[in-house]
């Protein structure tokens, strides 16, 4: 990062010499020191899971949500800035609001999707604004099954079976790549997405978190919805289990 | 004069071809009286609980004292979503005073907000007759009565509301001994204060049709706020 | 002497006529935002009938939707659960009560976004719709309705309406349009009678209202529905349903 930005970075409306955008570049990377997020879409709806990280003992559990209800049908995730984010969440539930007094229905994703897209793109453009730092996960059920997908602060976003942004990225993407999402129903993938996102979270750096997990699925009446206590319960014994069995099978290696 | 005469046809209003005109007026008058009476250590305020409009009771319980402070009652009578809407704005400018000189308000300085409020309202009036009553900074009784736009005028007691007119000539008599021959000038109690307010209420629920059911009384003392209620006519 | 019109022409152009002050050229004296206030009710629906009993609340009102006097929309739902807690029922113009209703449900999913297990109580329901009509007269525009808001608060059964002006009361009884006259009557002595109405004799009272109401009232219809709310059983809107017609007694009539 010595002196390639030199220059082309202190604004959102220029190009660098070689082609980049170096406000939206930084952007990305506030959102890659943030907590890991994913997404899993099965075949009967989709899971989200957020990796809260808690920077102070002294902060009241369950607040700061990275998990929102955007309408009924419609459940948003993040991870990057955290009031940045609240932005985006409460232009998409304008959206939503404004597509359903407009058109009696509810908004389906792909017209959500694009228009907040649209809206983080805007920020892209302007050497007098800053680009979001945040990246967004949405999620839906509709008549033909589930959707997610996943918008960067570029603007871009893209359709997904599983995704994940954050920290852990890469890993969690690794990891997601193993399961078969298509054959998965949404119990089965609350237990992986939890399982991911202790799997993913570094404890050196890191020390807690808050495991978040919502659901849009038949079961939640293609409600977007925290997924019910009992199930919370099971997923987070489960990965913890998990993660014991792992920490076994390390030291016996060693 | 014109040439042409209007076109004068009868009006069957079964066979009419033009629609219905709704007209639409922004008030209503929802009947309802107050007395109050003030005397030298207390006052009185009654209402009754009868809400109508025209032949209808919407209810035959509601009451129509509100209080400001613990030593400022208003009773109001008249188009009763102003009411509601008066008497909230009210409780909301009670607060903030309370909150920005750490203090209640007093009842002299609460009657002068009111008619400040009504005027404001000047050219679309709160369409209420209203009664405000109250222990001044002596601690002696007092009563304000208002007209809808605003018009403040400190006395000893008081009749509003739809009977008011019916009320007010007695009270005259019966209070401020007005036409009496032979009476001294004895100072009036608490008792007789009551008496002569659950009697005022008994005869206007005789005459008016918007005022009857029963009344709430309230008796603010040094002591406090201390409520009443009496049975009346419900027919 | 003169032109064809017989009239003598102004003595002077732009000067003050007569007896008037003086216009000043360019300045407007009509006002440029003119609208048109209100307006009538167009297609509208008749009574609602409600009865608070002692552990809940029972509302009713017929399907239809009166063009003047023309029959003219015989499926009009009117009787709506807003959330667990509350129940409510609208007469009046039918537009209005749709534009209401649309507010009301985004606000319940605005509420269901925030996620706080925060829950729109019946009282706090009530009052904002005093504030929406009282405000609406107040513009001479006013929502030509009756509402009737119905619910659970602090585990007591609530009854409360508001009409067009905002005027607003609450009580065991409420009736709105021809039931104010032929309904409330016969609830008023129903409940002097029997003060402790169980579930099942405030449902058959309002039952009977409704058939009354359909042999008097030349707007209603024989199909209505019925809602009731208590802690048990909960907010439950039934219904179309038959109005028990008996005509045995027409030919009797002269």
């Amino acid at each position: 990062m010595s002196s390639i930005g030199t220059g082309y970075d202190l604004s959102a409306s220029q190009f660098s010499p070689d082609g980049r955008v170096f406000q939206v570049e930084y952007a990305m990377k506030a959102v890659e020191n943030s907590g890991t997020v994913i997404g899993l879409r099965g075949k009967d709806g989709v899971v989200l899971a957020a990796e809260k990280l808690v920077m102070s003992k002294l902060h009241e559990p369950g607040t700061n949500k990275r998990i929102f209800n955007i309408d009924k049908h419609v459940g948003m995730a993040f991870s990057g800035l955290i009031a940045d984010a609240r932005q985006i969440v409460d232009i998409a539930r304008r959206e939503a609001a404004n597509y359903r007094s407009q058109y009696g229905v509810s908004i389906p994703l792909n017209y959500l999707n694009d228009r907040v897209s649209m809206y983080m793109h805007a920020y892209t453009l302007y050497s007098a604004v800053r680009p979001y730092g945040c990246s967004v996960i949405l999620a839906s059920f509709e008549e033909n099954g589930p959707l997610m997908y996943t918008i960067d602060p570029s603007g871009v976003s893209y359709g997904y079976h599983g995704c994940a942004i954050g920290k852990a990225k890469q890993s969690a993407k690794t990891e997601i790549e193993k399961l078969k999402l298509r054959t998965m129903t949404c119990r089965e993938l609350v237990k992986e997405a939890a399982k991911i996102i202790y799997l993913v979270h570094d404890e050196l750096k890191d020390k807690n978190f808050e495991l978040e997990l919502s659901w849009i699925c038949e079961e939640s009446r293609g409600v977007h919805e925290k997924v019910p206590e009992s199930v919370f319960a099971e997923a987070e014994k489960a990965a913890k289990q998990a993660m014991e069995a792992d920490s076994d099978s390390d030291t016996e290696d060693m | 004069m014109s040439l042409v005469q209007p076109e004068m046809r009868p009006h069957y209003p079964d066979y009419a071809t033009a629609p219905t005109q709704h007209h639409f007026s922004p008030y209503a008058d929802n009947g309802g009286s107050v007395v109050a009476i003030a005397g030298d250590d207390f006052v009185v305020i009654g209402a009754d609980t009868r809400l109508s409009a025209g032949f209808s009771i919407y209810t035959r319980d509601q009451n129509k004292l509100f209080r400001l402070s613990d030593t400022t009652v208003l009773g109001c009578s008249g188009c009763w979503c102003d009411t509601l809407t008066l008497t909230r704005i009210l409780t909301a400018r009670m607060q903030m005073y309370q909150q920005e000189h750490n203090k209640v308000m007093t009842t002299p300085a609460c009657a002068q907000m009111l008619s400040t409020m009504l005027y404001y309202k000047r050219f679309f009036p709160y369409y209420i007759s209203n009664i405000l009553v109250g222990l001044d900074n002596e601690g002696k009784g007092c009563v304000y009565s208002y007209d809808p736009i605003g018009h403040c005028e400190k006395a000893t007691y008081r009749a509003g509301g739809s009977a008011g007119a019916l009320l007010q000539p007695l009270l005259d008599n019966q209070i401020g001994l007005k036409n009496m021959q032979n009476v001294g000038d004895s100072k009036l109690s608490l008792e007789r204060a009551l008496a002569v307010l659950k009697d005022v209420f008994i005869s206007a629920a005789e005459r008016d049709i918007f005022t009857g059911d029963s009344i709430l009384i309230n008796v603010i003392t040094k002591d406090g706020i201390q409520d009443y209620s009496f049975q009346l006519r419900k027919d | 002497m003169f032109n064809s019109v017989m009239n003598a022409p102004p003595f002077w152009h732009n000067g003050p006529a007569p007896g008037a002050f003086y216009n000043f050229p360019g300045a407007s004296t009509t006002p440029q935002d003119f609208r048109q206030h209100s307006q009538a009710p167009v297609t509208t629906a008749t009574s609602i009938v409600a009865l608070q009993y002692k552990t809940g609340v029972v509302i009713a009102g017929d399907m239809l939707g009166s063009y003047g006097s023309l029959a003219r929309y015989r499926n009009c739902p009117r009787i709506l659960k807003v959330n667990d807690n509350i129940i409510l029922g609208a007469g009046g113009d039918y537009a209005d009560f749709q534009y209401v209703k649309d507010i009301i449900e985004q606000k319940i999913i605005d509420e269901d976004c925030l996620d706080d297990g925060f829950k729109l109580k019946p009282k706090s329901l009530y009052c904002w719709l005093t504030r929406i009509m009282y405000n609406r007269r107040s513009k001479f525009d006013p929502f030509w309705n009756n509402f009737v808001v119905g619910g659970i608060q602090d585990g007591e059964p609530f009854l409360g309406t508001v009409d067009k002006l905002g005027t607003a009361y609450a009580d065991k009884i409420i009736c709105t349009g021809y039931g104010a006259y032929i309904a409330v009557p016969l609830l008023r002595d129903a409940v002097e009678k029997n003060p402790n109405l169980t579930k099942v004799e405030a449902r058959q009272l309002v039952e009977k209202c409704m058939e009354v109401l359909y042999y008097r009232d030349a707007r209603s219809f024989p199909k209505y529905q019925i809602a009731t709310i208590d802690e048990t059983e909960g907010a439950v809107v039934e219904g179309p349903i038959d109005v028990n017609q008996n005509w045995n007694l027409a030919h009797m009539i002269q």
